[in-house]
């Protein structure tokens, strides 16, 4: 049997959970959540220095297997948000970018027409490009001719745990267009991610409902069976669904059944 | 001299990058450095000069989503 694997850019994932670094309570739990979720991706943000607080460096807590995925949080137009992709590849971060445009402070929801602005700069500039969106199937064909390696719709708002509340427009994605389609944002339980992935999503991104969790580490290796689970799922291709029963044990032979009450006798 | 210190004017008298950082006492470790837009690598740190009103951006990796 040939390896599952996802492609982007120049790297391949045998694992197709991606997970964050942000709002862990502490930056030791990281490198056990991921080698209990065996995720192979992560992403990270830039800031400017707090220089009253103890800085650690969050990148010293990845392995370096796991391949960073910086984002563009803060940015608030594809100016800021190829700013600082730029930064992170030149800090020694590699290729990949998640540009994040959000100016919704609320909702934290998408700037998409920033989005592709930025996706079209940053393709051109030999980045591999993952754009945070809202699922909308024309963008969606926009990035893909602006080169991006994949788009990350939202299943809810950052951080709300709400699940897929976007199902059936990142159906749609899914449905028509050759890019992968990792899904980002809201998934807040392991079944929320197996559904994801049934539907053939080609990854999940994950980060509050596993760093929040009371055990990460445990919550990360639920995913990851999770994720599996959902991945196994599709690739067997989900059996037909219908709105009566339909008996899965034979409906003849019954032990205590009278066969004579049971066919229809000459008299009636 | 002042120069703009992440957004904030600040009088300066270190003449290098790697005085500022020593006389702040930021930690060089993880550390990203952008003067004027430009990153500027650790090993040049001692040697580019600050001038009046320069722009200087002093950024770190953070745990993020």
């Amino acid at each position: 049997m040939t390896k599952d694997l996802l492609h982007l850019g120049n790297a391949s994932f045998s694992n197709r959970l991606f997970t964050g670094t942000g709002k862990f309570a502490a930056n030791a739990l990281i490198p056990k959540m991921l080698k209990a979720s065996g995720s192979q991706m992560i992403t990270v943000a830039i800031r400017r220095i707090d220089s009253t607080a103890r800085s650690e460096n969050i990148l010293n807590f990845i392995p370096s297997d796991v391949t960073l995925l910086p984002n563009t949080s803060g940015a608030r137009n594809a100016e800021q948000a190829v700013h600082i992709a730029r930064i992170a590849r030149e800090a020694g971060c590699g290729d990949f970018i998640k540009i994040e445009v959000i100016t919704d402070m609320k909702y934290l929801m998408p700037d998409n027409i920033e989005t592709l602005k930025a996706t079209e700069i940053l393709s051109r500039e030999g980045f591999t490009v993952l754009p945070y969106i809202l699922p909308d199937l024309p963008l969606a064909k926009r990035l893909e001719s602006a080169g991006a390696a994949a788009v990350m719709p939202l299943g809810a708002p950052i951080g709300s745990n709400r699940g897929l509340e976007t199902q059936s427009l990142i159906a749609l994605l899914i449905e028509n267009c050759t890019l992968p389609v990792i899904v980002d944002a809201g998934i807040g339980r392991p079944s929320h991610a197996a559904a994801a992935m049934e539907m053939g999503a080609a990854a999940v991104l994950v980060n509050t409902a596993i760093a929040t969790a009371s055990d990460p580490e445990a919550m990360g290796r639920a995913f990851d069976l999770a994720v599996r689970g959902g991945r196994a799922a599709f690739l067997a291709e989900l059996a037909d669904q219908s709105a009566a029963a339909r008996a899965s044990s034979p409906l003849t032979g019954f032990l205590y059944e009278n066969p004579s009450t049971l066919v229809d006798s000459p008299q009636g | 001299m002042e120069i703009l210190i992440n957004g904030k004017r600040e009088v300066c008298t270190s003449r290098t990058i790697a005085e500022l950082l020593a006389k702040k006492g930021i930690p060089s470790d993880a550390l990203v450095v952008e003067l004027n837009g430009s990153i500027i690598k650790q090993g040049q740190w001692p040697n580019i000069m600050l001038k009046d009103n320069d722009i200087l951006e002093l950024l770190n990796f953070v745990g993020g989503g």
